[in-house]
């Protein structure tokens, strides 16, 4: 793996400019990721997800140098029944960008490097995206902008990518009073692929996120998807995450609440057939007074699935006033399911309010008879059910014309 | 007056030490170490084989380090790994040829040996260090065909019973600490009630650790035969001193078909001085088996006591319909550190688990909840509810809850319920108006807040638990 990977590299460094001390820096991070390699089982925030072994598996002669070949943006892809700003990655590199609802002043995409802004010491993914990633861009929202319309981050692969490996890199500033939607959408025609996603959000005072995840198409890549988000005084960030089509993913959420009155909530639903293994694992920091957050994670598992949920609540000790709620729900509708929780609690401060709870079983035969009783065949009460467990989560969502899109993507009728 | 009372509360009671002549083994751990203990217990030849085959496994083993509690290494070749009193060479027959010395010491740890001196019926075994020095009430246990004796005994006595059980929930080939204790246990409690036999009275072990330099490693074998029924007793103390000092202790328990276990613990060994110097590092493996159909074990614990309490008493649920419970309560004060909790490990169909965790933390303490409740694919129908709570008295300490949740099993349930929070101002204030001051007030919230598992305590323990956990809070208030 070495070898591929130094030399990889160096065919990196060689197809893009970046300056000698940046090369120093990407050096260390590629270093520090061949000392540790991909996590196992024996990682212990990776113990119900055996990243190393599923690569080992599925992918043969793992390389890491993409050619960056433009390709064409086919619009037939563009999501229908919102209108939305465009990111188009294909196979790891940016094809496309428009913004044109947007003000140009109030907003800005920048491509600079900024070794300031790389994340140290989270693990060897994150490590491995600092040492590959060859475009580091920058989405700045100025003050008091209301960014006007989602921007919707396209993410493909097409049958024609040359590298095993994609790794996708994006900032954003959120300067104070501004707010921004963005929604992640993937559609991968590639098979096989190890695609690496980090995000790294800075929300000053007073300033909205709202950040959704879709991963609803059917594929046989491996992902993981990182998102570090700081929050200021009053800062908001809304996440959900709807994992479903990748046959392996982990997304990882990190909220740390700096500033007074802060609030984060993370909402996710794994919804699960064939053989799938999904894992949602986030950290939310109380690192301040008076911080709120709100987690709720709900799974349906089919054949053959595995869904994972860890949650760490961290309460430093002059974060008073914490306010701090998790809930992991998940059915399992198959006696080859599996569902795995580590719902963790960390408090150093007395005047908190802090719960989780958790709960896993069967679907409930009183409400399926319930339901039987007044006309619905087996199926039909099965999926009303399930239905009404996953429709709670997405009421959570607190744009409408959002809501509705992942409703219709989801099939959800209320 | 009621200053004087808090002083003498707050000082740890049972913190002297007894002067008294001992025997102890060469300092470190080693072969002939092994060979020394085993020499002197008189232990037949498959014994030692069985204690060198763990010393061999921990030469490989390394310790663990994931738990939240750090602490500086131990250095095991600096400890003494048996010590008796010398008067215990031939063990005594009877009371009257036991030491005096040694009389006192637990008349004033308050567990009289003289059985016509016990009001309640409690049958006790004590441990003094490495041996155990008397067990109490034998006659009448014998009569209903019930062993309960001295491990040492028993490995005399009942050699059969012995080799059957041992090492069957443990192996030697577990973790590092139990597989030091398999290598060097010294002394312990065996416990054998016949099948249909419900035990008349509670069964008690005494363990107290008096030399310095000495680690204790005491093994327990509880085995309840189809049918039977069992509730046992443990209670811990030692003298204060500046060094730390290591508890590794194995009990294991096997409920067969029907039968039950009940084992109820008060933990209190010496916590330290409020700045956290010495201590005992209580690093207890504790594992039930409910091996028939319909068979039950179910844990108490009140721990208060220790520097480091690093423990999880555990059910195996491997026979259909079989119950495992766990109720506990932990409290930390001062430099105190805890990380317990119960793994709860469904094999058998229809088997049914309950945890109930109350944790307080005051001072500059830190308390960590661990536990995993695993339904595996055949456990049909299995069944789980956690609830674990943590009550935090300043933000000096920690309060942390890490539970391990693993559903493999579509047909099972699992539900968990974790709160962490302070004692609200509306309840201290509802209860000072009526004229509590505020430490009684507390008191009786904590007291309050600790009832589900208090409840689960025999009566004589419950008296004495309540009265502890007032005591290990005392002084953290106000």
């Amino acid at each position: 793996m070495e070898k591929q990977l130094r030399t990889d590299f160096k065919k990196i460094i060689d197809s893009s400019n970046f300056s000698e001390k940046e090369i120093i820096t990407k050096e260390k991070y590629l270093n520090k990721f061949i000392q540790n390699g991909f996590p196992g089982k024996k990682n212990e925030d990776w113990k119900f997800l055996d990243l190393n072994q599923a690569i080992k598996s599925n992918i043969e002669n793992l390389d890491y140098f993409n050619e960056n070949l433009p390709n064409e943006v086919d619009p037939k892809i563009y999501v229908d029944g919102l209108e939305h700003n465009k990111i188009v990655f294909i196979n790891g590199r940016i094809e496309k960008i428009d913004f044109k609802y947007e003000e140009s002043d109030k907003f800005e995409i920048k491509d600079q490097f900024d070794s300031k802004s790389l994340l140290n010491d989270v693990n060897s993914l994150v490590d491995l995206n600092s040492a590959l990633t060859n475009k580091c861009y920058k989405i700045q929202v100025k003050e008091h902008y209301d960014v006007k319309k989602p921007i919707i981050i396209y993410s493909l692969t097409t049958s024609k990518i040359s590298s095993k490996n994609i790794n996708i890199r994006l900032d954003f500033d959120l300067e104070s009073n501004s707010s921004l939607k963005i929604i992640d959408y993937s559609i991968d025609k590639s098979e096989n692929n190890f695609v690496n996603i980090v995000y790294n959000f800075n929300l000053e005072k007073d300033a909205i996120l709202k950040n959704y995840k879709l991963d609803n198409e059917e594929n046989n890549n491996i992902k993981y998807s990182y998102n570090n988000i700081n929050l200021d005084t009053n800062s908001v960030a809304e996440n959900f995450i709807l994992s479903f089509g990748s046959s392996f993913i982990k997304n990882e959420i990190n909220c740390n609440l700096n500033g007074k009155y802060s609030s984060a909530f993370v909402n996710g639903i794994f919804n699960l057939d064939n053989n799938k293994n999904h894992e949602i694992r986030t950290s939310i920091n109380h690192l301040n007074e008076n911080t709120k957050s709100y987690q709720l994670i709900k799974s349906v598992l089919g054949e053959n699935t595995k869904s994972a949920y860890q949650g760490k609540i961290f309460v430093k000790s002059n974060a008073q006033k914490t306010d701090g709620y998790q809930l992991s729900k998940a059915i399992l509708l198959s006696d080859n399911s599996e569902f795995n929780a580590k719902p963790e609690l960390e408090i150093y401060a007395d005047d908190v309010k802090c719960s989780h709870g958790s709960a896993s079983g069967s679907l409930n035969q009183d409400s399926i008879f319930y339901l039987m009783s007044r006309g619905l065949n087996y199926k039909e009460a099965k999926e009303l059910l399930i239905n009404g467990f996953l429709l709670d989560v997405v009421e959570k969502i607190t744009d409408n014309e959002i809501k509705n899109l992942i409703k219709n993507i989801m099939g959800l009728t209320e | 007056m009621r200053d004087k009372q808090v002083q003498d509360l707050k000082e740890y009671k049972y913190g002297f030490s007894t002067d008294i002549d001992t025997i102890k083994a060469p300092k470190g751990l080693s072969e002939d170490v092994i060979r020394f203990i085993s020499n002197i217990k008189k232990e037949p030849e498959w014994l030692l084989e069985w204690r060198l085959k763990a010393y061999n496994r921990l030469k490989v083993l390394k310790e663990p380090d994931w738990q939240k509690p750090k602490y500086p290494k131990i250095d095991y070749q600096d400890l003494y790994y048996y010590s008796a009193p010398k008067s215990f060479k031939e063990k005594p027959k009877n009371l009257d040829e036991l030491d005096p010395k040694l009389l006192e010491t637990y008349k004033k740890l308050g567990i009289p040996l003289q059985e016509q001196k016990r009001l309640n019926g409690i049958a006790v075994d004590a441990v003094f260090d490495s041996v155990s020095v008397a067990t109490t009430f034998k006659d009448t246990l014998t009569k209903q065909g019930i062993i309960f004796c001295s491990i040492s005994e028993a490995i005399q006595k009942y050699p059969d019973l012995v080799k059957k059980y041992l090492g069957s929930v443990i192996p030697i080939t577990d973790h590092y600490f139990a597989t030091l204790n398999s290598a060097v246990f010294t002394d312990g409690s065996f416990v054998y009630v016949p099948p249909g036999v419900r035990c008349p009275m509670e069964l008690s072990t005494y363990f107290r650790i008096n030399a310095s330099d000495t680690g204790q490693f005491e093994r327990t074998l509880i085995v309840a035969d189809k049918g039977s029924y069992v509730s046992y007793l443990e209670g811990c103390t030692a003298p204060m001193r500046d060094e730390n000092q290591l508890h590794a202790a194995n009990v294991e328990l096997v409920a067969l078909d029907d039968a039950e276990i009940k084992y109820s613990t008060v933990q209190n060994w010496y916590p330290g001085d409020k700045d956290g110097k010495g201590g005992i590092y209580n690093f207890v493996t504790k594992r039930g088996l409910c091996q028939g159909k319909n068979s039950k074990i179910s844990w108490t614990q009140v721990e208060t006591g220790s520097a480091i309490t690093w423990k999880y008493p555990s059910c195996i649920l491997k026979g259909d319909n079989s119950i495992g419970e766990f109720y506990s309560i932990a409290i930390t004060n001062n430099h105190q550190k805890a990380d317990t909790g119960t793994k709860m490990i469904h094999i058998g169909k229809n088997t049914k688990s309950k945890i109930i965790s109350k944790g307080i933390s005051a001072g500059y303490s830190d308390m960590t909840y661990r536990g995993l409740v695993d339904i595996s694919k055949n456990a049909k129908n299995s069944s789980n509810y956690t609830q674990c709570d943590s009550l935090l008295m300043g933000n000096k300490c920690g309060a942390h809850t890490v539970p391990y949740i693993k559903n493999k099993n579509s047909d099972s349930n699992i539900a968990h319920e974790a709160t962490t929070s302070k004692i609200s101002e509306d309840q201290l204030h509802y209860c000072q108006q009526r004229g509590l001051n505020t430490e009684d007030a507390v008191g009786l919230i904590v007291n309050g807040f600790c009832k589900e598992v208090l409840q689960q305590l025999p009566m004589e323990f419950a008296v004495e638990a309540q009265k502890l956990v007032g005591i290990s809070l005392e002084g953290s208030v106000g």
